[in-house]
């Protein structure tokens, strides 16, 4: 009895946040699930920057996979993130401007833009480290690109 | 009571005269550049340096291929909007026709060939600072791009700041030519420095300013309002920014923060200039920015 009674507690604590998630407002739902998709970029931009910047040793093989996974990740369809009434205006986290909402179409074609320079990117990393640097440099402007016409400035 | 009156206008008209010869815009003399020789492609470097394209190219212009400076571009602002001209080397509605001198003028005194005052929307106040020799490589390389017959746009600019005479107060008041970073410097400090407060005029938007537009020298750097609206330019000083060398070095050269954030909104267009530079140039940029003095 006691021992299934801290079953059930442990179970309850495990699923509660995802059930409480889904009764959450959509637009926020859909917020946070942009913020992990940009959390997931970053955790493979991390050994790459290192090795642009020197801080760690270049190794084609690494690099070629954290490439590829960004690659991957730039893939999927990003229109279930654009929930209506989740930009900036309508909620206090978010920095999405409402112009993402005007120009879907270019907001894909920038996601593209990202799965292009990710690919370049992989296979540069074959090619040693200052073809790889250049196609660094491509995929932060890539990300950028976006940042720049689609985000709110930072508050600071 | 009669003298008081005729003291009284003799006053005024002594005040007349002085704010019109203090505001008159002076040119450059046309000896000013005797013996300086352009380099087009020394120039196109201080193009990259001075960041012309990110205000002077249309909002949809093409990213590859040589620059089409076609202006067009609106830059909102708590004294009116601003519109990027024309300066590509068209003969009519660009800067074709004009002389070196003119652009040397322009660029750096902030006076038309017309001999009026621009608006300090176009960062003279910073090019001001710029050797004569990189300017006149710039104006050389100006010349190679490919001209565009896109006629200039007038400024949306309302009383009292439309009498452009004014302007030749507020520079006497505001634009000066020292380093507002001075004491001793490494010699990549310096170049960072010249890089910064001339070419690259990273003050003019990170360094808050008066009611009348005027930098504050003594928080230079430390952040402002932006201009066109909601949020902040951040504070670059040691005083809020943390980043390494290496982190600032890499922000200028792919747009990503120390934490794979990316540049964004103005500075993303910023950092795709910075990257074009010379990796020592960015790197000069990084140390200066260290070397700031921590303002809040």
């Amino acid at each position: 009895m006691t021992r299934a009674f801290y079953l059930f507690l442990a179970a309850a604590a495990l699923t509660g946040p995802a059930l409480a998630q889904d009764t959450e407002d959509p637009a926020t739902v859909a917020h946070e699930m942009r913020e992990r998709q940009m959390q997931l970029f970053a955790y493979n931009l991390g050994p790459l920057g290192g090795m642009a910047r020197g801080d760690i040793a270049f190794d084609g093989e690494t690099a070629a996979l954290h490439a590829g996974n960004i690659a991957s990740l730039a893939s999927v369809d990003f229109s279930p993130y654009w929930v209506e009434g989740s930009s900036n205006e309508e909620l206090e986290d978010s920095r999405a401007l409402p112009a993402i909402w005007e120009n879907l179409e270019d907001v894909e074609q920038k996601r593209l833009n990202l799965v292009e320079a990710a690919q370049a990117l992989e296979a540069a990393a074959g090619e040693g480290p200052e073809a790889f640097g250049a196609a660094f440099r491509n995929v932060g402007q890539a990300c950028g690109g976006c940042h720049e016409d689609y985000r709110e400035p930072d508050e600071d | 009571m009669r003298l008081l009156a005729v003291s009284t206008s003799a006053a005024v008209a002594a005040g007349v005269v002085l704010w019109w010869g203090l505001t008159r815009p002076a040119p450059l003399a046309a000896e000013a550049l005797a013996g300086l020789e352009g380099d087009p492609a020394r120039g196109e470097n201080v193009f990259n340096a001075a960041g012309c394209a990110s205000c002077h190219t249309a909002e949809d212009a093409e990213e590859d291929g040589p620059p089409v400076l076609a202006g067009g571009r609106r830059f909102p602002s708590p004294f009116g909007t601003f519109v990027a001209p024309n300066i590509s080397p068209h003969q009519v509605v660009g800067v074709g026709g004009w002389s070196d001198v003119e652009l040397v003028s322009a660029i750096m005194l902030g006076v038309s060939p017309e001999g009026s005052h621009y608006f300090p929307a176009f960062p003279y106040a910073s090019y001001g600072k710029a050797e004569m020799q990189d300017v006149v490589d710039l104006v050389s390389y100006l010349r190679t791009l490919p001209e565009s017959d896109r006629p200039s746009e007038a400024h949306e600019v309302g009383f009292p700041f439309n009498i452009r005479r004014n302007l030749g107060l507020w520079k006497i008041l505001f634009v000066q030519n020292d380093w507002v970073i001075g004491g001793e410097l490494s010699a990549e400090e310096e170049r960072g420095r010249y890089l910064a407060e001339a070419l690259a005029h990273c003050g003019e938007c990170h360094t808050p300013r008066n009611a009348l537009g005027g930098f504050e020298r003594d928080r230079w750097m430390a952040g402002a309002p932006f201009p066109a609206g909601d949020g902040r330019v951040p504070n670059i000083t040691p005083a809020e920014l943390s980043w390494s060398h290496g982190d600032l070095v890499e922000y200028f050269t792919s747009g990503f923060t120390p934490d794979f954030d990316t540049a964004g909104g103005a500075m993303a267009e910023v950092v795709r200039t910075l990257a074009k530079l010379p990796e020592a140039d960015r790197a000069a940029i990084a140390s200066y920015v260290k070397a700031l003095p921590p303002a809040e």
